[in-house]
């Protein structure tokens, strides 16, 4: 049994893929057959069941623990500044994190971390010499930024993670439309730039500004199609903690993560985190766009849970993230050796507050157990969570883990359902078994 | 000491000062941003099924890769005919109406609920 250290030495260097991931043993690490082969015999670890992942040669298909086919996706290295990723959509690109690289450490890669983009007609190329970010609006003084003037303002930096909204749809039963997402829709990087409270003084924002509105130079290939563009109130657009990132993980962003400039919004769904930033509009009324009011609205209800089939529900701009939990070295189907002490660990986050506390259960949610949590890196970021598990009979067990966040919101143990498949948080899953 | 380290030193100097929960990167290197270009897949593979995937083949790739829709679980035709219709009325796809039928067909045969 290995023991627990608060520092894991398995955090993988930011920005850079871990090359030194194997050097702790790891006796359950299932998350791909060729990775639990490498491991038996470690901890008496076999494989009577079904591995989930299509075998030995991984890199071509990968199957996702859907709920329906289809579930297997191809492992793509064909996009730009990119490395292993799964292939959700070619164009506009939808790559999803594989599930392992959250094993690694708290700080997703740049080459691994997730993209998603809404319209394809996306620029290959940007000169950071003419690239301008635009201020305008309700503002006492209209602004055209260049990356310089952004790199001469005072620098933040902060760690956060970045999730889709629709992160774990294809989890969602009854099935829905859409991203057919698992749970790589997310990522958590340093986010290095500038606050946007500083751009919005330099420019003065008017007195009866209400929301600030956000566009990147993406654009719809038809051009009456509505133009991607997020917005958020004035107060939390000044609220010190909204930034403009030119960096991530130390280094300046992938193109598909948004190079050259990205929106931070800690705590809130990605669709706030516009990327290729290069419009910022102080707005004096509400902003009504497709975007804001149709787009990525959600039932205003606990959990944005409604019935399926349920209608006449109020629908709100979806907003702040709830805390999820994840296992990372455990996969569906593992097994486990019985009565014998074995590492499980994860990662959580606590949404819009930090990580109070995450519990496992492995009795179907019948009791809870403490994890030890590891190194804080701040409220927003992703935490790694570890215990040590014995299965006290041979036979199936279903192992959960939940988090609690420091504002008290815990996970719920039933999911949650909409017609967009959003904000899901349920406590999280995994069959395995013990022999 | 690590260049994170002392960030976060700062961080718990900033919070303890009840200042912003965002961290004065002093500590770093300015990161260099240089000037970049690449070329992303194009995505330009076509539906199987052949002339039942004409319609759907000529109407809805412009917009995006044939994957957005293979990746999909069976959804009910009511789903599919929505989805068609929202690709047209706000997306502004600029389907046929003729090719409308056959584009849901299509979906329905590959992708409809049984």
């Amino acid at each position: 049994m290995t023991p627990y250290k608060p520092e894991p030495s398995r955090e993988s260097p930011v920005g850079r893929s871990a090359s030194h991931s194997s050097a702790r043993a790891v006796p359950v690490r299932a998350l791909s057959r060729r990775s639990a082969l490498r491991q038996l015999g470690l901890a008496g670890l076999s494989l009577l069941a079904a591995p989930t992942l299509a075998p030995a040669l991984a890199d071509e298909l990968l199957k996702l623990p859907l709920p329906s086919d289809p579930r297997e996706r191809p492992i793509t290295h064909a996009f730009p500044q990119k490395g292993r990723m799964i292939l959700q959509r070619t164009r506009p690109p939808l790559l999803e994190t594989p599930m392992e690289v959250f094993d690694r450490g708290v700080f997703t890669p740049n080459d691994q971390f997730y993209v998603r983009w809404h319209w394809a007609v996306i620029p290959e190329s940007v000169d950071v010499n003419t690239f301008r970010l635009a201020v305008r609006g309700h503002v006492n003084q209209a602004l055209t930024l260049s990356i310089d003037d952004l790199l001469k303002m005072p620098r933040v930096e902060l760690a956060a993670v970045n999730q889709c909204s629709g992160n774990s749809r294809g989890f969602f039963l009854p099935r829905v439309p859409g991203a057919q997402w698992a749970h790589g829709a997310m990522g958590n990087a340093r986010w290095t730039g500038v606050r946007l409270k500083d751009v919005l003084d330099r420019a003065g924002v008017k007195a009866g500004a209400v929301q600030v509105r956000f566009d990147g130079l993406d654009e719809p290939v038809v051009p009456e199609a509505p133009d991607f563009k997020k917005s958020i109130d004035i107060d939390h657009a000044r609220d010190g903690e909204v930034m403009i990132a030119y960096a991530m993980n130390g280094e300046q962003l992938p193109l598909l993560n948004g190079f050259p400039l990205r929106l931070i919004v800690p705590g809130w769904y990605s669709t706030y985190w516009v990327k290729m930033l290069s419009d910022i509009e102080v707005l004096d009324k509400p902003d009504d766009n497709f975007w804001m009011a149709v787009a990525y609205t959600i039932p205003d209800t606990p959990h944005a849970n409604i019935a399926p089939g349920q209608t006449g529900v109020k629908m709100v701009p979806i907003s702040r993230m709830e805390p999820r939990s994840f296992f990372t070295n455990v996969e569906e189907g593992s097994s486990f050796a019985v009565d014998t002490q074995l590492p499980v660990r994860g990662i959580a986050f606590g949404g819009d507050s930090g990580v109070a506390k995450v519990e496992l259960s492995s009795d179907s949610g019948k009791s809870w157990q403490p994890t030890m949590l590891g190194k804080d890196h701040g409220k927003y970021s992703f935490r790694q969570w570890e215990t040590n598990l014995a299965l006290p009979g041979t036979g199936n067990h279903a192992l959960m883990v939940r988090c609690t966040n420091l504002g008290g919101d815990v996970q719920p143990t039933s999911p949650n359902w909409n017609n967009s498949g959003f904000m899901r948080n349920v406590a999280e899953t995994v069959q395995v078994v013990a022999i | 000491m690590s260049k994170y380290i002392l960030v976060e030193y700062i961080l718990v100097g900033c919070l303890t000062a009840g200042l912003l929960a965002s961290t004065p990167a002093l500590a770093e290197p300015l990161p260099a941003i240089k000037s970049t270009s690449v070329d992303l897949p194009t995505g330009d593979s076509l539906f199987p099924g052949g002339a039942s995937a004409d319609a759907i083949n000529n109407n809805c790739l412009a917009c995006h890769s044939t994957e957005m829709v293979l990746n999909q679980p069976a959804l009910p035709k009511a789903t599919w005919e929505a989805e068609v219709h929202k690709m047209i009325n706000v997306y502004k796809a600029p389907i046929e109406d003729a090719d409308v039928p056959a584009i849901v067909d299509y979906l329905v045969s590959t992708k409809g609920e049984k």
